[in-house]
């Protein structure tokens, strides 16, 4: 059976750590079509939290169309996001960008940059792109499922 | 949603104010909690949040205005009021010279709806022995004592003050799980005052802000959540310029961030201006705002029982 896990100080609200470990899991091939998930209770006791928030979590994977509620049965995945066995293992795509990032790390060593200033500057990227990408719309929608 | 949400509050407070001689207490306090809610009491030492319990279980009169548990008013000591409600005081109290045994005998005696079976069973899950004196048992343990106590009574609503202060944080976890299990099992309605702002957002659909005896905050987290936001704007704006209302700002030389209760849609209009940037606001961020206004600003509260429909509770099982 899939377990969930939670981390109290990530800064995540912790519905969305439930659904990001769905998708990830279902992403790695840990997840695959027709498993079962723990019932709402049984994750909730688990974790010590609030059942609104596993409801609102499956509730926000089935709105994306990874998993159904059988009546009487519990939520079971129905899509599988890794299309194969060999899924896990990197594209070509994934396998260049790799590449290109091993580059920009020795790039950024060689400008005599420290591993924080790396860091900041990586996080400062990807801040601006989700920023970029209207960032209350989409936690407005989040929110509102 | 299996709730019903026209269904009667299991917790609704109007008006409710007690006064200690010339100092109020608590004053004003208006609300409504639906069923089954888990509901986290925040304030700093003094607040007035054992007072808010107190009144709700009937130990206490109210000044004024009134608190009801599932439409009926709590008076002072009605043996109607005790049963609906179970509390566990922020000392655990026990007999530390009884045994588990005893305790359980005393719960018995007083309590027409007392459960023998589940008080026993936790018992055994937990490994603490009926025959074990109160005084041997370990804090986490005595805490578990205390818990079953309460659970025990079977009443519908249960409040919780401070149940976690004196406990490990493995204990901790342990209880907060069967919080969640009781509570997810019967319905029960939990209302839990704590320091710890971090474990009531896992815990908790529905947050009680207390400051200075008034409630500053009140109502379904998710709403809460969706109706503030963190905004980063040039220092020079006055609160005016800015939407909404303004509830806590830090100045810099160039730029000042601002947490605003205002609607969605009000700061996504002013995310689109140049400079600005608009952000969600976390739980914690949010309670702690609010304990640190001064009490006697606007307070921020949900219309009674206008929201409640989105906190109800829907467990599929």
């Amino acid at each position: 059976m899939f377990r969930f896990r939670l981390d109290g100080s990530s800064g995540v609200p912790p519905y969305l750590q439930l659904v990001h470990q769905v998708r990830q899991s279902l992403l790695l091939g840990y997840l695959r079509e027709g498993d079962r998930l723990p019932t709402v209770k049984e994750v909730a006791v688990d974790l010590a939290i609030n059942p609104n928030t596993v409801v609102k979590a499956y509730r926000q994977l089935e709105h994306e169309g990874l998993t159904a509620g059988r009546p009487g049965q519990g939520t079971f995945i129905t899509a599988s996001l890794a299309p194969s066995a060999e899924a896990s293992v990197p594209s070509a795509a994934a396998a260049e960008l790799r590449r290109s990032l091993d580059r920009w790390l020795r790039d950024a060593a060689a400008a005599g940059l420290s591993e924080d200033a790396i860091t900041a500057l990586i996080a400062a990227a990807r801040r601006d792109a989700a920023m970029a990408a209207e960032p209350l719309a989409a936690a407005a929608k989040e929110r509102a499922e | 949603m299996t709730q019903d949400t026209a269904s009667v509050p299991a917790l609704r407070a109007e008006r409710l104010g007690k006064r200690y001689g010339p100092v109020w207490g608590l004053r004003d306090c208006t609300f409504a909690v639906p069923p089954g809610g888990i509901v986290g009491l925040v304030g700093p030492n003094g607040a007035g949040k054992t007072t808010l319990l107190a009144l709700t279980v009937g130990l206490l009169a109210p000044t004024e205005g009134h608190v009801a548990v599932f439409g009926q008013r709590s008076r002072a000591q009605t043996p109607l009021a005790m049963a609906r409600v179970s509390y566990l005081a922020q000392d655990h109290p026990l007999y530390r010279g009884f045994t588990v045994a005893d305790m359980f005998h005393f719960g018995r005696s007083l309590n027409p709806s007392w459960d023998q079976a589940l008080a026993e069973a936790r018992m055994a899950a937990l490994g603490i022995p009926l025959t074990r004196k109160v005084k041997t048992l370990s804090g986490g343990q005595q805490a578990q004592v205390a818990l079953t106590m309460a659970l025990a009574k079977r009443a519908p609503v249960l409040l919780l003050d401070e149940p976690v202060a004196s406990l490990d944080p493995i204990a901790r976890l342990d209880f907060m799980r069967d919080v969640v299990a009781a509570s997810a099992e019967s319905g029960l309605t939990v209302l839990i005052a704590s320091h710890v702002i971090a474990e009531l957002e896992r815990l908790c659909d529905w947050l009680l802000v207390l400051n200075g005896g008034r409630l500053q905050l009140a109502g379904a987290v998710d709403d809460l959540l969706a109706g503030h936001a963190v905004l980063t704007v040039p220092r020079q704006l006055a609160d005016a310029d800015l939407p909404g209302r303004v509830i806590e700002r830090t100045d810099s030389d160039r730029h000042s961030t601002v947490l605003v209760a205002a609607a969605p849609e009000l700061v996504l209009v002013a995310a689109d201006r140049a400079g600005w940037v608009a952000q969600p606001v976390g739980f914690e961020q949010l309670a702690l705002a609010y304990l640190r206004r001064p009490p006697g600003q606007a307070a921020s509260l949900a219309e009674p029982l206008g929201s409640v429909g989105s906190a109800g509770r829907a467990v599929a099982s």
